[in-house]
């Protein structure tokens, strides 16, 4: 038993831990001014340790432990990797519409989500106002109408996961090399009978996202906004593309610094750097480098950097949005909002289109081709670009498995956001107001991190903000 | 073994059987589940889960290996004897790192499966986490993931008495028996098949065949809408 004696055993537990608090530390120098603002957030990099020596074709199901909020995407970025694995570079249409349909549901269920629990008190009643009403429970009796929809949304979308994927939450749909099952008349017909309804109102919260910023355009415009790249897969015709594409990469003014990147090479163009006061990893631009190579992702790095989208509504939206910023990439953070529900719209007319196609009935389901050593996954996740590498030995097990989560890529924009607000809000005085702890919270909430997942059910994201002061002690602590 | 039937109770139930059958035979074609882990049919009896115990005239016996008797009164689907069942499942769950959530056996597995039975859902001991456990995986076609094993001998007994291989058996004593392979090194260098009948009657995720994982849908699996011992229970007048 030599060889097999080293592998590791799997310890659930610091997988399935949640931390569910947002800690922000804010340095002061001598004057009390903002140095520098840190958002410390757990990550589960362990996971990639206790993987190794499970079999590959777990990995799919095995990763979405890792997250209880978007476990599909974690687990089709897997089993794309796998798919490499198994030596199949093309599914069959009936495995690649599937697994289509699963994302787009899983995209149209957490945007919606985000959208109606986390972000709508903020767009609703102004950042400003009292977090007595501005929480989901003051939309609910304001807006009864709007909870109502984001309930039916969120539970459209996840009835799509269960189709695809046997399960809500942490099912086993997409195998490698394909995927287990088709979709039946009778599950098509029970989605085409919402399906309208669900696109009408998609584009309600369209509107309201899009009202909100064009109103709110003066106040919103240097609230936690810098310049930044963009970074998402596209196309190879620069569509957008949620499940599948080449790596693109563009600067604040929408200048390319690389393009159509195939990401199995993603090594050659992302570095990840590490810092003393962070476990997580700070992803970057390898060509421009660690200090300035960060970049967003997510919605809006995707609106920012495809050429058009390819569904029609979505792609009207698109443009009235890009109108904003003069074709430019637009670089606000509230911005987020909006450039959600552009997908949101996008995914339920793309999930429109799937219903309508038969290949969703085929019986092709799985390919096999020759192993292979090594396999890259990425795909766009609900919070952006997700990557996913392993390697297998000659004994089918895992040795090497390295992730990339969009909250990571996002670590340094947030780190950002926070600054600024922090700037603008601590003038000399070593305190925390009521009015700086909101919007720290609502800067942070627009990127959508991983770390509200434990507080979608009330809709507040509790938070604990730290002064230190230039020596190092602390001067003030709040949370929400 | 002859045709003379033998008449007994199980739970008030008049049951027949033949001579030389076990309670749990003669329970089976009279449509009465009793739980069981390490018996198999096909299989020589075991006896070592105890999962299968009954009450025959007041004693605790193990169903899968006790022969039927003339007039003996078996208890069988009493709070005792649920009780009982559940501690020892509940004992198999944290003695090994039995993950269900991922594990590939999901819904095809007896162990899984009696713990719904029981309505387990979580178990009430706390988990030991062995991590002495590990997986061979050398077998091109075969893997042993050792977290899951549950020490049933159902291997062993397959390839011995019906595959004529000797492929598996048991080392080590108390709490550090396990499964091993007649090979100094691993699953590979054993003359095992894919085929073979040992890697089809494991129980639970421990012997597995390579590569197929997850290719069943969930809602098309075993026990995903009966659950374990229906099919027996429909053997019922
Ligand atoms: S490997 Fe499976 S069949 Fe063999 S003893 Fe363990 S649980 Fe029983
Ligand atoms: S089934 Fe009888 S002892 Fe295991």
């Amino acid at each position: 038993m030599q060889d097999t004696q080293d592998m590791k055993r799997i310890v659930i537990e610091p997988v399935t831990r949640v931390e569910g608090h947002g800690k922000v530390t804010i340095l002061l120098d001598e004057e009390n001014r903002v140095k520098q603002a840190r958002l410390h957030i757990v990550e589960f990099r362990g996971f990639e340790r206790f993987i190794q020596g499970r079999p590959y074709w777990e990995a799919p199901v095995l990763v979405q432990r890792l997250c209880g909020i978007c476990p599909v995407s974690h687990h089709l970025a897997a089993a794309k990797a796998m798919d490499q694995i198994v030596g199949v570079d093309e599914l069959t249409p009936t495995a690649e519409k599937m697994r289509r349909l699963m994302h787009y549901g899983q995209m149209f269920q957490s945007h919606s989500l985000h959208f109606f629990h986390l972000a709508s008190p903020d767009l609703l009643f102004g950042f400003d106002a009292d977090v007595a009403i501005r929480n989901v429970i003051g939309v609910a009796a304001k807006h009864q109408d709007l909870a109502v929809q984001g309930v039916m949304m969120r539970k459209f979308g996840q009835e799509i996961i269960k189709a695809t994927a046997g399960k809500k939450i942490h099912g086993t749909g997409a195998i490698p090399g394909g995927v287990n099952k088709n979709l039946s008349i009778e599950e098509r017909d029970s989605f085409l009978k919402d399906i309208d309804q669900m696109i009408e109102w998609s584009r309600g919260a369209l509107a309201i996202a899009r009202n909100y910023t064009i109103e709110n355009l003066e106040a919103i415009a240097p609230f936690g906004s810098f310049d930044s790249n963009h970074l998402s897969l596209v196309r190879e015709d620069g569509a957008m593309d949620l499940y599948h594409g080449n790596l693109r990469a563009i600067d604040a003014n929408g200048g390319k610094i690389f393009d159509q990147v195939d990401y199995n090479n993603y090594l050659d163009y992302i570095g990840e750097d590490v810092r003393d006061w962070s476990y997580m990893k700070f992803p970057f631009i390898k060509s421009i480098g660690p200090e300035n190579g960060w970049y967003r992702v997510g919605p809006l790095a995707r609106v920012n950097a495809c050429d058009f989208i390819d569904t029609p509504e979505a792609e009207a939206a698109r443009q009235e949005f890009m109108a904003v910023t003069n074709g430019k990439p637009n670089n606000l953070t509230m911005a987020y909002h909006w450039a959600r529900m552009i997908e949101t719209l996008h995914s339920i007319e793309k999930i429109r289109d799937l219903l309508h196609d038969s290949d969703l009935q085929g019986t092709d389901l799985v390919l096999k081709g020759d192993r292979r050593p090594e396999g890259v996954g990425l795909l766009e996740a609900p919070r952006g670009t997700l990557f996913h590498h392993y390697r297998v030995d000659e004994n089918d097990q895992v040795v090497m498995a390295n992730l990339i989560v969009s909250t990571t890529s996002n670590n340094e924009p947030m780190n950002r956001a926070v600054t600024k607000v922090a700037m603008d809000h601590i003038s000399g005085k070593a305190e925390i107001t009521e009015g700086l702890l909101n919007r720290i919270e609502v800067a942070i909430r627009a990127y959508d991190p991983c770390l509200s997942c434990a507080t979608h059910a009330l809709g507040r994201m509790p938070l604990v903000v730290r002064l230190v002061d230039h020596e190092g002690n602390e001067v003030a602590k709040k949370s929400t | 073994m002859n045709d003379t039937t033998i008449t007994f109770e199980i739970d008030g139930i008049e049951v027949h059987g033949r001579e030389g059958q076990t309670i749990m035979g003669a329970a089976d074609t009279a449509g009465i589940y009793i739980p069981r882990l390490c018996a198999f049919e096909g299989l020589p009896a075991f006896g070592s889960c105890r999962v299968c115990t009954v009450k025959v005239n007041g004693r605790f016996q193990s169903a899968c290996t006790q022969p039927v008797a003339e007039g003996i009164m078996v208890e069988n689907d009493t709070d005792e004897l649920l009780e009982f069942r559940r501690n020892i499942i509940d004992m198999l769950f944290v003695e090994g790192n039995h993950y269900c959530m991922f594990c590939e056996k999901s819904g095809n597995c007896e162990l899984q499966a009696l713990a719904y039975r029981f309505g387990i859902t979580a178990p009430k001991y706390p988990y030991m986490f062995p991590a002495d456990r590990n997986v061979d995986a050398s077998h091109k076609d075969v893997f042993i993931d050792h977290n899951r094993c549950i020490l049933c001998a159902r291997c062993v007994r397959a390839s011995r008495d019906l595959d004529g291989k000797n492929v598996f058996q048991f080392v080590g004593r108390g709490p550090g028996k396990r499964i091993a392979v007649n090979s100094r090194a691993n699953l590979a260098d054993t003359d095992l098949e894919v085929t073979d009948k040992a890697v089809e009657v494991c129980p639970v995720g421990a012997i597995l065949r390579k590569h197929v994982g997850y290719t069943v849908p969930i809602g098309q699996r075993t026990y995903d809408h009966e659950p374990i011992g229906s099919d027996i229970e429909a053997n019922k007048q």
